[in-house]
């Protein structure tokens, strides 16, 4: 095959696996709802285990709203390869003759279209839930927007290393939140400093940067690590 | 790349065997007269510091264990990413038996940090920078043993665990300045953090015999422990029997 046809035919793999994972998670749309319940469950907790009074949940409101989007999103991974590793696609898709890094890209893409954009639009409720003001929940839903793909990305990374394994779950939490701690660091103190009046545009630049970073990179590293896990 | 054929050799786990047999000895010695030389130079000889006082000779445990946690994180990551790449075993191996050691390095400076803050800062802990980063690191370490724990194939183990390293070593810049630059916000100039100045000659030389004491017994301790795991792992083996059957007579 000439360079370009595999090029555009590269391309065709990537957008057919996006639309097949897509339609697959439409079919099972009841476990996406899964993930997002937990995001509102664990917010809700912390009013009833602190305090209702305004002014602490308020200054609380960040970091409590982006740890629990780093928890379901982590929690939500478990759907990312799982099937296809035990039904035998995985392996497929491996021997196929276009770039691994790719499909996981492809695949990593539609997990985060059902699984980090509701959390993103879910986040104006939690917001209000937390008394955050206006300004506070659209920093926080850009934060969002910036760093979910970060925490699909590096997670996949996690997950395709803990595939095969038994108890995996609790694994790759050690392995992955480890990892996520720059995104929660400069996602919550946009949202604080957007509170404050302040200028935001440092943190969304790291987030963007860490977002440019990881698409690049762990695409690469999930593919490997996939290999070692399917072999 | 090739590598010359002398390293295949050399990493070939029996040669590794006699090899390291013969090196652990020089290490341990080694060892033992730097530890005791830095020990009397840096608790005995160096003069009391002239703000704190005689208090901050647990520099001497805690900032050469502080270098090793580092260090050992980035030699294991370069062997096992020579493993991952050249396929050599005794590489893959160093790796993993690397990190426990690595981990209790990273702990004994959490501890000696955490006994050099009550009287520098009047608290056990501090989300300082420096401190926060370390914690991060020592998860990293027990991340790493973990899934090594739950491979149970040696050879996908460590390639497994060389994909973890090699994205450790990436994040591990990452994380730090991005912790710091945390603490900075959050805290700016409540933590009383003393700022070093350039260190007298006189307690530098105790601090840098300390250094490399521990990277002897960091040298003598991993050859130990890879000696160990070959023997474990190679038992099948004709020249392990022999071994064995020398060595116990």
């Amino acid at each position: 095959m000439s360079a370009p046809e595999q090029i555009s035919s590269t391309m065709g793999a990537f957008i057919a696996l996006i639309k097949r994972d897509l339609m697959l998670s439409y079919r099972h749309r009841n476990e996406l709802l899964n993930p997002l319940l937990f995001f509102v469950i664990v917010v809700t907790l912390f009013p009833l285990g602190v305090s209702p009074e305004k002014q602490l949940l308020q200054t609380m409101a960040p970091g409590v709203i982006w740890v629990a989007a780093l928890l379901a999103a982590m929690l939500s991974l478990d759907t990312l390869f799982k099937s296809d590793y035990e039904d035998g696609t995985l392996e497929q898709m491996m021997l196929s003759p276009h770039s691994n890094a790719v499909l996981v890209l492809a695949k990593i893409i539609s997990h985060w279209l059902v699984t980090g954009v509701p959390i993103i639009l879910m986040a104006p409720l939690l917001g209000l839930f937390m008394f955050l003001p206006w300004d506070g929940i659209a920093a926080l839903m850009l934060t969002l927007l910036l760093g979910t793909p970060v925490l699909s990305l590096v997670g996949a990374i996690g997950m395709a290393l803990t595939l095969g394994l038994n108890r995996g779950g609790m694994l790759l939490s050690l392995l992955v939140l480890p990892l996520y701690i720059p995104v929660l660091i400069f996602s919550a103190s946009a949202v604080d400093a957007s509170m404050a009046g302040l200028d935001i545009n440092g943190q969304l630049y790291f987030l963007g940067a860490l977002l440019v970073l990881s698409i690049t990179l762990a695409p690469l590293a999930a593919a490997t690590s996939l290999k070692i896990s399917v072999e | 790349m090739k590598l010359p054929a002398i390293v295949h050799k050399f990493s070939s786990p029996k040669n590794f065997y006699t090899m390291s047999g013969k090196m652990i000895p020089w290490f341990m010695w080694s060892f033992l007269i730097t530890l005791f030389a830095g020990l009397y130079y840096g608790l005995f000889v160096a003069p009391p510091d002239y703000q704190q006082g005689e208090s901050y000779r647990i520099m001497y445990i805690h900032v050469p264990a502080a270098w090793m946690s580092m260090f050992i994180y980035m030699v294991m990551a370069i062997s096992a990413s020579v493993g991952l790449i050249w396929r050599i075993k005794t590489a893959d191996l160093m790796a993993s038996v690397s990190a426990p050691i690595g981990a209790a390095f990273t702990f004994l400076a959490l501890v000696t940090g955490s006994l050099w803050g009550k009287p520098m800062w009047g608290t056990y802990w501090v989300w300082d920078a420096r401190l926060t980063s370390e914690l991060i690191l020592l998860f990293l370490y027990l991340g790493f043993i973990a899934l090594q724990a739950a491979i149970e194939d040696p050879r996908n183990a460590a390639r497994a665990g060389a994909v973890l390293l090699i994205v450790g070593v990436v994040n591990i810049p990452i994380i730090h300045y991005s912790v710091e630059w945390w603490s900075t916000l959050h805290q700016g100039a409540t933590v009383g953090k003393f700022d070093k100045p350039s260190m007298h000659i006189s307690m530098l030389i105790p601090l840098l015999v300390m250094a490399t004491s521990f990277k002897l017994y960091y040298a003598a301790s991993v050859l130990m422990r890879a000696r160990g795991e070959i023997l474990r792992r190679e038992q099948n083996t004709r020249w392990v029997k022999e071994v064995v059957e020398n060595e116990s007579k």
